[in-house]
């Protein structure tokens, strides 16, 4: 859920403090008056509000969708995704059952690490794979970590009975500490245009 | 998934995690005494098992290729550490790689440097042995694609470089074969020979000899077409490929060509050993040893397993896959050709190293190369006709029933026969072999054969699988299991003129370090748990040990230093195939990840982590 802000963020105040805007700018940018305390807030810092993501429209049509998951899993193996990533737990390529997501766990992430290929060795299978069993891969894929996925496995074979992907896990719930957390993540580090607000103060969530 | 990760969290992890599967009974293996054959009975009054002087001239303290010498003995004359002392053996200096991806590599001494080549990416590093703590000279970071990692079947792995004429040669996992100066580390020549696109990587150690390097190619699980290569040392411009498959122009097959088995003879058996097509992805890599005979000028070449792994989209031979070709230095013209596993069932690849030995056989000495197959046997071959004289099982075998020496064949164990569509269980030795790569050694003084290797098993059931260029070309669900007793690995110290071990050690892991024997009567090899051993040549007695950062798969070296005393060296950092469930990361939850592997291996996490150092030991001195 971070990853958009990872991109566009750190670009686009790069861009503001580059050009020299502050303090007139139609958005509160920071700016570089020496007075100022405190370091740039960017959401990529807990505390500060959550994404605006939306779910992509191309994906809604494979949420709750056991047919695409069940499609995803024999195309899996059809197209060799299981020669690296094996059942699910990897080999060649990366582990895809933990809750480690290299590229993103969004479903149009997923899918659009199968259209474009990312650095480290995975294939790019856009234009040589029909677009909505990209789809399905990506929901197959998308599953493979999911509790219930995981609690319907038997054997030393995980991943064989899929379930099909809610549409609660790509929608932003928003940041929270830990649980058992002992650091104090409700606390805003003071912002650097001007005079705190109360509300900046004291943070959102 | 915030909410999927609290969900996630409720599940208790001990249901997750994969059980070690219960060992394969005592009752379902062969009795060597029942399956080893011998063309005729031991006669050790014929003379001493040696290598000739040509192929392991007198040891100069140095240790400028991966295998020591031709004759890949991996045996250092050196007599510092022995049985007596070796209690006392403490670090002198260690190195951090600073790559954390399984190191197999031997770590290479010449002109009191040493050179060490990391697993991706590649990194090569050159340390003064003169100066105090062994300070980096150069290092010299080729940068490979990083694309490359995708086709490495196994690991990112990389079996180390090569000193000659005041180069460093050492192949990069995008497939080049590079050559950097000693004194500068610039490189002097890089010569592109794999394609990624292709499913074509490199992790072998160069072998060069008489101005030539000789490499090969990685990629058995990814159908490519497999070859062997020579390069001009001075220059790296190819000089002649052969390939494992095809027609026999493009092998290097002519005239010369006299293989002794029926079975290999006829023309392009690399095409009509195949279904039509089939072996131009047939695989067939040279990615483990290539060993050069400086006393009857002729190149041995271990060929990896025919793709895919599921047999039944592949009926025939599938020649010239899963042996051994003997080829002509300078041109590559072949020989001769022995297949230890015709129409390989079970990923029983033939790259193993190749020592070559004069030895006492049916009452005269004779030039064998001995060889440990992936197929569970020791092979001794009479190494100018291609002739096997005996082959003895060192580990569980139960996939054949021994080696048909009047044909060359394996007699095949039906039951054990890999299917489509159904599961075959308890194969043994499993895919990786009673042994993988990583090498043996010899020692003169005990006539010994110091074999790391692994008791594990496997359940295989093959998968139709369709090839798609630059991914895997596999076919099959395999799950690896311990072999009888429980115990994944053992040392076994072997007899190759009495054809039976003299004494074996067991390890809870497979062993997936090399050996060396030294002098001293001492033998040194690592464990994948991260411990460093020395044990008594004559009885394996355990004498020392030292625990390292991370688990070793490397291959330990001897040598002497400036200072004229004796140092052992090793490489540190788990990983490779048999690793890859802490290196990679891969899911212990998956039994079949990492081609069956993890299987047997999901408790390696609770021992090590990754890693990657250098380590150099000697003596209070």
């Amino acid at each position: 859920m971070f990853s958009r802000f990872p991109t566009k963020w750190p670009l686009w105040l790069g861009f503001a403090l580059a050009s020299g805007c502050n303090n007139g700018s139609h958005v509160a940018l920071p700016s570089r008056e020496p007075l100022q305390l405190g370091v740039i807030d960017s959401a990529q810092t807990p505390g500060v509000g959550h994404s605006l993501v939306t779910i992509d429209p191309r994906a809604a049509a494979y949420y709750n969708n056991a047919e695409a998951v069940n499609t995803g899993k024999r195309l899996f193996s059809q197209y060799n995704c299981s020669g690296c990533h094996s059942s699910g737990g990897g080999g060649m390529g990366p582990d895809l059952m933990d809750d480690v997501w290299i590229y993103g766990s969004r479903l149009e992430q997923i899918h659009q690490t199968l259209v474009d290929g990312r650095p480290n060795g995975m294939p790019a299978w856009g234009g040589k794979v029909p677009d909505e069993q990209l789809w399905d891969l990506a929901v197959y894929v998308r599953s493979l970590s999911l509790p219930q996925t995981l609690a319907a496995e038997t054997d030393n074979t995980p991943s064989q009975s899929p379930a099909p992907v809610p549409p609660e896990v790509d929608q932003d719930a928003g940041w929270a500490p830990p649980p058992e957390t002992t650091n104090d993540y409700t606390s805003t580090i003071v912002g650097p245009s001007g005079p705190p607000t109360p509300t900046q103060a004291t943070g959102t969530n | 998934m915030r909410t999927a990760a609290l969900m996630l969290s409720l599940v208790p992890a001990a249901v997750l995690a994969q059980s070690m599967p219960a060992p394969v009974p005592e009752n379902e293996i062969f009795k060597r005494e029942d399956i080893g054959h011998a063309l005729a009975a031991p006669t050790p009054e014929a003379g001493h098992t040696a290598p000739s002087s040509a192929n392991a001239p007198p040891d100069d303290g140095q240790w400028t290729m991966p295998s020591k010498n031709y004759a890949s003995t991996r045996f250092s004359s050196l007599t510092e550490i022995t049985v007596a002392n070796v209690k006392s053996l403490k670090p002198d200096f260690s190195f951090s790689l600073a790559v954390n991806k399984g190191q197999e590599a031997a770590p290479i001494v010449a002109d009191n440097t040493m050179y060490v080549v990391t697993a991706y990416p590649n990194i090569v590093y050159a340390l003064d042995l003169t100066k105090p703590g062994a300070p980096l000279k150069w290092s010299f970071a080729p940068k490979p694609a990083p694309a490359s990692q995708g086709v490495a079947c196994c690991d990112v792995v990389n079996r180390g470089g090569t000193v000659d004429n005041g180069k460093y040669i050492f192949n990069t996992l995008d497939g080049q074969t590079i050559a950097v100066d000693v004194k500068t580390g610039r490189p002097l020549w890089r010569t592109q020979l794999g394609n990624i696109n292709k499913g074509e990587s490199m992790t072998m150690a160069p072998t060069v000899a008489q101005g030539r390097v000789y490499v090969g190619d990685s990629g058995g699980e990814m159908g490519v077409h497999g070859w062997v290569a020579a390069l001009d040392e001075s220059t790296g411009k190819l000089l002649w490929r052969g390939y494992s498959t095809g027609p026999d122009s493009e092998v290097l097959i002519g005239a010369d060509f006299k293989p002794h088995y029926a079975a290999e003879q006829g023309k392009d058996l690399g095409v009509s050993s195949w279904p039509p097509e089939a072996w131009k992805i047939g695989g067939g890599g040279a990615w483990g040893w290539v060993t050069f005979d400086a006393e009857l000028n002729t190149l041995y070449e271990g060929v990896g397993n025919p793709g895919p792994w599921n047999q039944q989209q592949r009926p025939g031979d599938n020649k010239w896959t899963a042996g051994m070709f003997a080829r002509d230095p300078a041109t590559g013209s072949a020989h001769w050709f022995y297949q230890y596993s015709p129409h390989d069932e079970h990923d029983y690849d033939g790259v193993n190293e190749q020592i070559l030995l004069d030895m006492p056989f049916a009452g005269k000495m004779q030039k064998v190369l001995i060889h440990i197959d992936r197929n569970g046997y020791v092979y001794v071959i009479e190494r100018q006709t291609g002739t096997v004289l005996s082959a003895d099982p060192y580990g569980p075998v139960n996939s054949t029933k021994g080696i048909d020496l009047q044909t060359g064949r394996p007699i095949m164990n039906p039951d054990k026969e890999t299917k489509l569509g159904e599961t075959v269980r308890n194969i043994c030795p499993t895919a990786s072999g009673s042994k993988d790569w990583n090498p043996s050694s010899f020692s003169p003084q005990t006539g010994l054969l110091y074999i790391p290797h692994e008791n594990m098993c496997m359940d295989w059931m093959s998968t139709e699988v369709n090839y798609i260029a630059g991914t895997p070309y596999v076919g099959a669900l395999v799950h690896m299991k311990p072999g009888p007793g429980g115990n994944r690995g053992e040392l076994t110290a072997w007899d190759p003129v009495q054809r039976k071990p003299a004494w074996a050690d067991t390890e809870n892991f497979p062993i997936w370090s090399g050996t060396v024997v030294t002098a001293g009567d001492v033998v040194f090899y690592g464990t994948m748990d991260g411990w460093f051993k020395a044990v008594n040549a004559r009885t394996g007695e355990l004498l020392w040990r030292y625990k390292v950062d991370s688990g070793i798969i490397s291959q330990p070296v001897s040598y002497k230093g400036p200072d004229g005393h004796q140092y052992i060296a090793v490489l540190s950092g788990v990983g490779g195939w048999s690793g890859a469930v802490v290196s990679g990361p891969v899911d212990p939850r998956d039994g079949s990840a990492a081609l069956g592997m993890v299987n047997v291996m999901s408790d390696l996490p609770k021992y090590t982590t990754a890693g990657g150092t250098l380590y150099v030991f000697s003596l209070p001195h």
